[in-house]
């Protein structure tokens, strides 16, 4: 898995909330056994006119020709949230959004996208309203976002601070995998595995 | 100062814990289905890891399967592909599968807990974000993605963050003709469908307690549809009841052990909780959401919102836009809202009692002409149980389909979906758009609401059938 240290993109505004990944990746997707070919389908019945996917939607943003290169994703509260399909980030980054910015993603969603070297990034939702607006005013408008430092640049240059727990930024940065992280305490597991009671084992 | 529920739990299953890293918790049992566990396999395979636990994973086929036909070809290619695959992959890795024409295949979250592999106390993961619903049982009970799935089935444990804890308190006595399934809702009302992100919520109060163990799994179940990956109820004497004697389920000595060990699983007196959610169950209607998140949600005689209602523009635009995808017009309720299908079934409320429900209100009844009303038992041994009762006939005499246990029109993977602005009564757990067929628009009701649907045409009261 590729690293992610700093990112200058066009972002992309979603301006919608409670997006969830039903809508990222609908379950007519679902039935691969790979984890690629989902990006063609991301957001597939706000992306399509037809349930073929044959028709573009030109009034979806992000059907918009300036977004096509856009690796950054701006959206509203509670990204992700329904289903624990990992499709979704698979499908999010196929189609070139390695970050998002939100004010809140949903639990399941959050850990996956670090699972698969995307970045999700929490802002308050004053600091996403801004950018939000920003982005809509001047569409094609560039962001960066820097891991190493932990900031976000807006399109109007206000730098922004964000959280993110050391171990991800960690994992993120080196682009790690997290079971060979883990088998490093295999000791500590067999060790957990001894004491376990009978009715539990 | 004394631990919750929750805590107990999570404290019991640290394999390593030091400052400034995730905690790694070891997982007593995953569930696995087609959808969500090829590309672990596939992953391990990869690597040449192997599995570390096998006979910790157990799996079935649900999400795909047809519910007119036991053929594994009869949806399609892909999914016949999945569905080999899922054979493949536990044939080559040693795990238990519970395949199609198995009496005990069926859902996973139904399944599990049937066969006495869902215990108080213990982990319990699937790739599958309702795993919500074995908290039911007081275990620490989660969806995950894919990638976990394939770390679990390496290192059968998983790094996992200790969530904030909100205690959900519902004391007051239900109306005798509502369910589990109005209380969750109510409650996602209440904390809309996002309050819940960042905690493990632990239900409580003497409503939760009077519940059934299918009831609890009806509230733990969603859980996450207020946002909350894990959602527990402290297990008591119903609990212990329901689980003695499952094929899976400790015996003799072992047995004792868990069932002394279980008794100390409640959160103690001087337990904090960062968050207190309180109702009381006689406040409680029969409830129907209107909108496409499952925090949209009125009683059945309540006035539908509109945008005017919110001082925020944000969930203003969320309502506008809810408004919009449901055709809902101008000064409608629900009650003016004619129904096209009913679907009854899924890991919400796909067991026997709920089947019991259904069967309640259709009795000597008729289903409305124009609506198709499907009824899917949650697995095998829940439509055996429902056939030797005779709710099968009551069902088939009143105009319901009988089929086959699975996920079904829940996520519409196989061939029972919702057709563009068909309108549903649907007794599973998202109203997302699209989620039961692009267009499609869904109501999520209790099993008996949907019942009272099917026979009225449009939304009704069941107090008043």
């Amino acid at each position: 898995m590729a690293g992610i240290q700093k990112m200058i993109s066009v972002a992309a505004p979603l301006d919608r909330s409670n997006v969830d990944t039903d809508q990222i990746i609908p379950k007519q997707f679902l039935t691969k056994v790979e984890r690629v070919g989902f990006g063609e389908h991301c957001f597939h019945d706000w992306r399509y006119l037809d349930e073929a996917g044959t028709q573009v939607n030109p009034d979806f943003i992000l059907n918009q020709p300036v977004y096509q290169d856009a690796h950054i994703l701006v959206t509203r509260e509670n990204f992700g949230c329904g289903s624990s399909r990992e499709h979704a980030p698979w499908a999010l980054k196929e189609m070139g959004y390695t970050i998002i910015l939100a004010p809140s993603f949903a639990d399941i969603f959050y850990g996956n996208a670090l699972n698969n070297g995307m970045l999700p990034v929490k802002l308050s939702e004053q600091v996403i309203d801004v950018i939000m607006k920003q982005l809509l005013a001047e569409p094609g408008a560039q962001m960066t976002v820097d891991l190493e430092s932990k900031t976000v640049i807006a399109p109007d240059g206000t730098c922004y601070d964000f959280d993110l727990n050391d171990f991800h930024r960690e994992c993120l940065l080196k682009g790690l995998d997290s079971i060979g992280w883990t088998l490093q305490f295999e000791d500590a597991i067999s060790e957990y595995e001894a004491k376990i009671p009978a009715w539990r084992s | 100062m004394g631990q919750t529920l929750y805590e107990k739990v999570f404290n019991a299953h640290v394999v390593r814990e030091v400052a400034g890293e995730t905690p790694l918790i070891y997982i007593d049992r995953q569930l696995a289905h087609e959808v969500t566990s090829p590309q672990a396999f596939s992953g391990l395979r990869a690597t040449g890891r192997k599995m570390r636990q096998p006979s910790k994973t157990i799996a079935t086929m649900d999400h795909n399967v047809s519910t007119r036909s036991l053929a594994i070809d009869a949806c399609g290619d892909q999914s016949e592909t999945q569905l080999r695959t899922l054979r493949a992959n536990c044939e080559e890795f040693g795990v238990e599968l519970f395949g199609l024409g198995h009496i005990n295949q069926g859902i996973v979250h139904v399944m599990g807990p049937e066969q006495g592999l869902t215990l108080p106390g213990t982990t319990i993961v699937c790739g599958d974000s309702h795993t919500a619903t074995h908290g039911a049982f007081g275990a620490i009970s989660f969806g995950i993605g894919t990638s976990e799935v394939e770390h679990v089935m390496a290192t059968q444990t998983l790094k996992q963050p200790r969530f904030k804890t909100m205690k959900v308190q519902v004391n007051g006595k239900l109306h005798e003709s509502l369910s589990a399934k109005d209380v969750i809702l109510a409650i996602a009302g209440v904390t809309t469908s996002s309050g819940g992100t960042g905690y493990a919520i632990e239900f409580c109060g003497t409503a939760i307690e009077a519940l059934s163990m299918e009831g609890r799994m009806t509230l733990c179940n969603m859980s996450i549809e207020i946002g909350a990956k894990v959602g527990m109820i402290a297990p008591d004497q119903t609990t212990i009841d329901y689980v003695e004697g499952r094929p899976f389920a400790p015996k003799g000595d072992a047995w004792d052990e868990a069932v002394e060990y279980w008794s100390t699983l409640k959160s103690d007196d001087d337990a904090e909780f960062d968050a207190v959610v309180e109702l009381n169950a006689d406040d409680i209607s029969p409830m129907v959401t209107w909108g496409t998140n499952p925090g949209q949600v009125i009683g059945v005689n309540d006035p539908i919102p509109s945008p005017a209602d919110f001082t925020d523009a944000v969930a203003a635009d969320s309502c506008a836009k809810a408004r919009s995808y449901m055709g809902i017009k101008d000064g409608q309720k629900l009650t003016d809202l004619a129904i096209d299908v009913v679907f009854i079934g899924s890991c919400t409320n796909g067991r026997i009692e709920d089947i019991r429900a259904v069967a309640e209100v259709a009795q000597g009844k008729k289903v409305a002409e124009n609506v198709e009303a499907i009824v899917v038992p949650g697995s095998g041994l829940v439509k055996k149980q429902a056939e030797d009762e005779g709710l099968d006939k009551i069902l088939i005499d009143a105009g319901f389909e009988w089929r086959l246990p699975g996920c079904s029109m829940c996520l519409a993977m196989n061939d029972d979906k919702l057709g563009a602005g068909q309108r549903c009564a649907s007794t599973s757990n998202r109203n997302f758009e699209g989620r039961q067929g692009r267009g499609g628009r869904t109501h999520l009701v209790s099993p008996s609401m949907a019942a009272a649907a099917a026979i009225a045409g449009r939304f009704a009261d069941v107090r008043e059938i």
